[in-house]
């Protein structure tokens, strides 16, 4: 899972100007549609936008494994549970694949973990809001994980050879993840009434959060056009998230749920689907700190870096040197 | 005060909700050596390098790996190897391939008998009848 990271930034430090023969090349290279490898010489704009957006999201894996890891020991029934942890087991795997991807750049696991748990990184922000009810681990396992995978795919076409090859991977296993939360939503839909209150109490609570998924509107600017053509960023935020109405809003009026948005509707003449303004107030302070679950979120993971540390000092070897992953 | 989650294990945990304590920098090799897998996905076929994996020695790294990188799908077999005991080529030097498709003689492709044939079996069909008449 993953999401809305392009607005975290930091202000780019004074950068040494790129050799202009070496960015020729860089640039011809992508130009030809070919992928650039871990040794290369890359701009450091390059590199410094990779790392903190891969970094971005191998966190939002492993903090997007706890709200709905709440609910494995209350799921309803044996085959719900085994899925669900097959589901929270996937995107901790997720997690390693990009921290690796994320390493091969040149900054080491250790100091992302830091980074996480002092909040220098953000992880996406849907993260920061509870799963309250059962209902609300499948509309997350559904609908956020559709989201995830339309900004997965759109940047599996990118430039940077591993990340590429860590998403079509995590791709293969989020379409398991999209048809479970589908599997569930259905099975709560075509319930009893009180599922079907508690799926569309679910739904209402996380339409918020599924808006603003993809990121703030877009504002053309020169730092994004460069990573467009230096293929980082593959598609606009708005862009994303009209191909998600497009695919997902009809399927979940097909269920007979109400989307808590009376201005949503698809125009016939522009093909592209109108809203209301999505609460960016609410976005930025979330992101900031002041989510319902950001503590949370962030304690549950210091305290596992902590509890675990005697273990893995214990298994550590003087003789072992740092060696970033290779691809 | 503890955070109180709506999981029972976290409330359990007792996890202050106010941590004054400073964060403790991670110390280099927290998180082990980096390690290669390959895996071969039915018999007969090739071991592919996968990815990557952290793990503190070799017999760990197999079983992470084996979570990771084959925990669905079909597998028959696992490598791992430390990412330090491989050898590869620096990128810069790539060029040397470069003239590779220009070696025909190392291609079957570079090879071209099938006219050469055709047209010693004419000449000799030719001479054969110009001898017969």
């Amino acid at each position: 899972m993953y999401g809305n990271l392009s607005i975290v930034d930091t202000p780019a430090g004074q950068q040494a100007a790129d050799d202009p023969e070496l960015l020729a090349a860089f640039e011809a290279r992508i130009d030809r549609g070919e992928k650039i490898e871990p040794h290369d010489w890359m701009p450091a704009e390059y590199r410094r936008q990779l790392i903190r957006m891969i970094e971005q999201h191998a966190h939002s894996e492993i903090i997007g494994a706890l709200p709905e890891g709440t609910w494995i020991t209350r799921a309803p029934g044996f085959k719900r549970k085994m899925a669900l942890m097959a589901k929270v087991q996937d995107e901790v795997g997720h997690a390693q694949l990009l921290y690796s991807a994320a390493e091969t750049l040149g900054k080491p696991r250790e100091a992302m973990i830091d980074d996480l748990l002092s909040g220098k990184s953000k992880y996406s922000n849907v993260f920061n809001y509870p799963a309250l009810t059962w209902a609300d681990t499948a509309v997350i396992a559904w609908l956020i994980d559709a989201g995830a995978i339309i900004n997965q795919h759109t940047n599996a076409k990118g430039s940077y050879g591993p990340y590429c090859r860590a998403l079509a991977r995590i791709c293969i296993e989020e379409s398991f993840h999209l048809k479970y939360g589908y599997d569930n939503v259905v099975t709560l839909a075509t319930g009893t009434p009180t599922q079907r209150a508690m799926l569309q109490e679910a739904l209402n609570r996380w339409w918020g959060p599924i808006m603003h998924f993809h990121g703030p509107p877009d504002k053309v600017s020169q730092h994004t056009e460069k990573l467009v053509r230096w293929k980082v960023k593959m598609a606009t935020n708005d862009a994303m998230r009209q191909e998600f109405l497009d695919t997902y809003v009809p399927k979940i009026w097909e269920l007979g749920l109400t989307v808590p948005d009376p201005n949503l509707r698809k125009n016939e003449e522009t093909g592209e689907w109108e809203f209301s303004d999505p609460d960016w107030d609410e976005f930025k302070r979330v992101i900031n700190g002041d989510g319902p679950c950001n503590a949370e979120r962030l304690a549950v993971r210091r305290m596992a870096e902590e509890q675990g540390r005697w273990v893995r000092q214990a298994l550590r070897k003087p003789n072992h040197a740092y060696v970033a992953p290779l691809s | 005060m503890t955070i109180q989650s709506l999981d029972p294990r976290i409330t359990r945990a007792g996890i202050p909700s106010e941590d004054s304590r400073p964060l403790e920098p991670k110390e280099d090799l927290d998180q082990f050596e980096t390690w290669e897998v390959f895996h071969q996905q039915k018999r007969g076929d090739f071991s592919e390098h996968v990815g990557s994996l952290h793990a503190p020695n070799a017999e760990l790294a197999l079983v992470m790996a084996k979570e990771q990188y084959a925990r669905r799908f079909k597998c028959v077999g696992i490598w791992v190897v430390r990412t330090a005991d491989i050898l590869t080529l620096n990128t810069e030097d790539e060029d040397i391939f470069a003239t590779n498709a220009e070696k025909k003689y190392r291609d079957a492709g570079g090879y071209r008998v099938g006219n050469r044939v055709s047209a010693f079996k004419q000449q000799q069909a030719q001479a054969k009848s110009e001898g017969a008449a």
